[in-house]
């Protein structure tokens, strides 16, 4: 079993914590002149994201976490599973929904996304930051409109919902920020 | 940001400022040795150790790099210096974080006939001159500190009450074994972020069992006569009625050892040369030592201890 000492400590640093990976996100010293030294740790909860605060006894080990961060191709999804590839070594594996998250919005099949593995099975997925999608159904708008203002929801090929300008169509395809969920640009092929 | 040069010059401007402080109070300057024989032995305070080889030492001498001038202060004191004030950068191992650095700069002085109380003053008014401010000086003492903070006497308090109010405060730690480590995290962790707002506060009277080179208070042996300053939720003063029964230090070195045994660390040789200062006679004196960089950190408005220093360690 891998361990961490406090003196390991730095953000990005993996860890096991009440059985979930976590990761470091801010390591700080603190102590009194004449007294024990403690490591005073923000981390990101890997599995739920949620952002916690532990305390430590400098001098401490912790258990660390096999996670590592790998760009997985997406192959399809069965209905209950995503599946991805590693492209170098052609192995694959399955994502659950709770993996997914938000990343199930926009990706389409042969995308690269950033996956997290911990003990070699997927705990989150991450959509690349722009991704082109094909709008599906919008409502037919002005033409000629070009005005920033307003917009209307558009139904893109994953089922996502995005608000775009007046004068974008249907069939036709855009560039979104998958952090905001934004819509940047009409993109032509 | 300001320029280096600015910074630089803020730090040339406390130096003489301190020196200013201490001329005017007819306090000498000296200078003891950054390497002695010996050192400290607190557990919670690690000396780098180094070798000299040569002339008179064919098989090498083992020296410590001071982690504060105390003991060779004291021997001064012993030997009749009178009032005494050193600047002199000190090293402790395994510290390093945005108020910690292993190599940094301590004001230390003593003032003979001064009690804990006196001194407090006296280090108020120091920091008050340096920051350029008129602060109140806030005295508490460490157990009605805790009594009103969390609801319990430190002296008395179970571990089980410790360990649930550090619960209460998020604080879940592991491997603490004694009082003092679960009254540190507390302290460290809740208390201290608190004090010194717009306030110099002193507290003062800890715990006999964090009495460390403090007397203990004749009226109520539980406590020490020592004090800390902590002004913007920073710790920046350690000061004590010193202690100079030379049977009560030896003794009280010994048990630092027997701890740092029972904790897996280094035992380290006990400084003879100062044992034998005290049965020669400390003069009835109050000390204290205060960090010059965490002071210039107050001062100028930094957030740590790296933009005060020329050369942080990453950089040294």
């Amino acid at each position: 079993m891998a361990t961490y000492s406090t003196n390991e400590f730095r953000s990005g640093l993996k860890l096991l914590l009440d059985g979930d990976p976590c990761v470091i996100i801010e390591n700080e010293f603190v102590k009194p002149g004449k007294g024990q030294a403690f490591n005073r740790v923000k981390l990101r909860n890997l599995k739920t994201g949620r952002v916690l605060e532990k305390t430590f006894k400098s001098g401490e080990s912790v258990e660390a976490a096999d996670v590592m961060d790998k760009d997985l191709q997406y192959l399809y999804n069965d209905g209950e599973y995503w599946y991805f590839m590693d492209p170098d070594t052609f192995e694959q594996v399955q994502a659950d929904a709770n993996a997914m998250g938000e990343a199930v919005k926009w990706i389409k099949e042969q995308d690269l996304c950033n996956v997290t593995l911990w003990n070699g099975q997927p705990i989150a997925v991450e959509a690349p930051n722009f991704v082109v999608l094909e709008i599906t159904d919008t409502d037919p708008g002005l033409k000629g409109d070009t005005s920033g203002g307003g917009g209307k929801p558009a139904i893109l090929e994953t089922g996502a919902v995005v608000r775009v300008p007046l004068f974008v169509q249907t069939g036709e395809k855009i560039k979104v920020d998958t952090r905001s969920g934004e819509y940047v640009s009409r993109v032509k092929d | 940001m300001s320029t280096l040069r600015e910074r630089l010059s803020r730090r040339a401007a406390l130096l003489e400022e301190v020196r200013a402080f201490f001329r005017q109070r007819g306090v000498l300057e000296v200078t003891t040795p950054v390497l002695g024989s010996a050192g400290g032995t607190d557990p919670a305070i690690e000396p780098f150790q180094t070798r000299y080889h040569g002339p008179g030492a064919d098989d090498g001498l083992t020296l410590f790099l001071q982690t504060s001038p105390e003991f060779h202060m004291k021997r001064l004191l012993a030997a009749g210096s009178g009032d005494i004030y050193q600047v002199m950068p000190v090293f402790r191992q395994g510290e390093l974080g945005p108020r910690h650095n292993p190599e940094f700069t301590l004001l230390e002085w003593y003032r003979l006939g001064f009690d804990h109380h006196r001194l407090m003053e006296e280090v108020g008014e120091l920091v008050n001159h340096c920051l350029g401010e008129e602060r109140d000086l806030e005295k508490r003492s460490y157990c009605s500190l805790f009594q009103e903070r969390f609801g319990w006497d430190p002296l008395s308090v179970t571990p089980e009450t410790l360990q649930a109010t550090a619960a209460a405060h998020g604080l879940e730690v592991k491997g603490l074994e004694d009082r003092d480590q679960w009254l540190d995290l507390l302290m460290s962790m809740v208390v201290e972020p608190e004090l010194g707002r717009e306030k110099l506060t002193f507290v003062h009277d800890y715990p006999a069992s964090q009495a460390s080179l403090a007397r203990l208070n004749p009226r109520d042996p539980r406590l020490a006569c020592r004090f800390e300053l902590y002004v913007d939720g920073v710790e920046l003063a350690n000061g004590f009625h010193e202690l100079s029964d030379p049977v009560e230090q030896l003794a009280r070195f010994e048990v630092d050892n027997l701890d740092r045994q029972r904790k897996g660390q280094q035992v380290l040789p006990v400084d003879r040369h100062f044992i034998a200062a005290l049965e020669q006679g400390l003069p009835d004196c109050s000390g204290v030592a205060l960090g010059l960089d965490r002071l210039l950190m107050l001062a100028t408005g930094a957030s740590s201890l790296s933009e005060v220093l020329s050369f942080p360690l990453a950089q040294a």
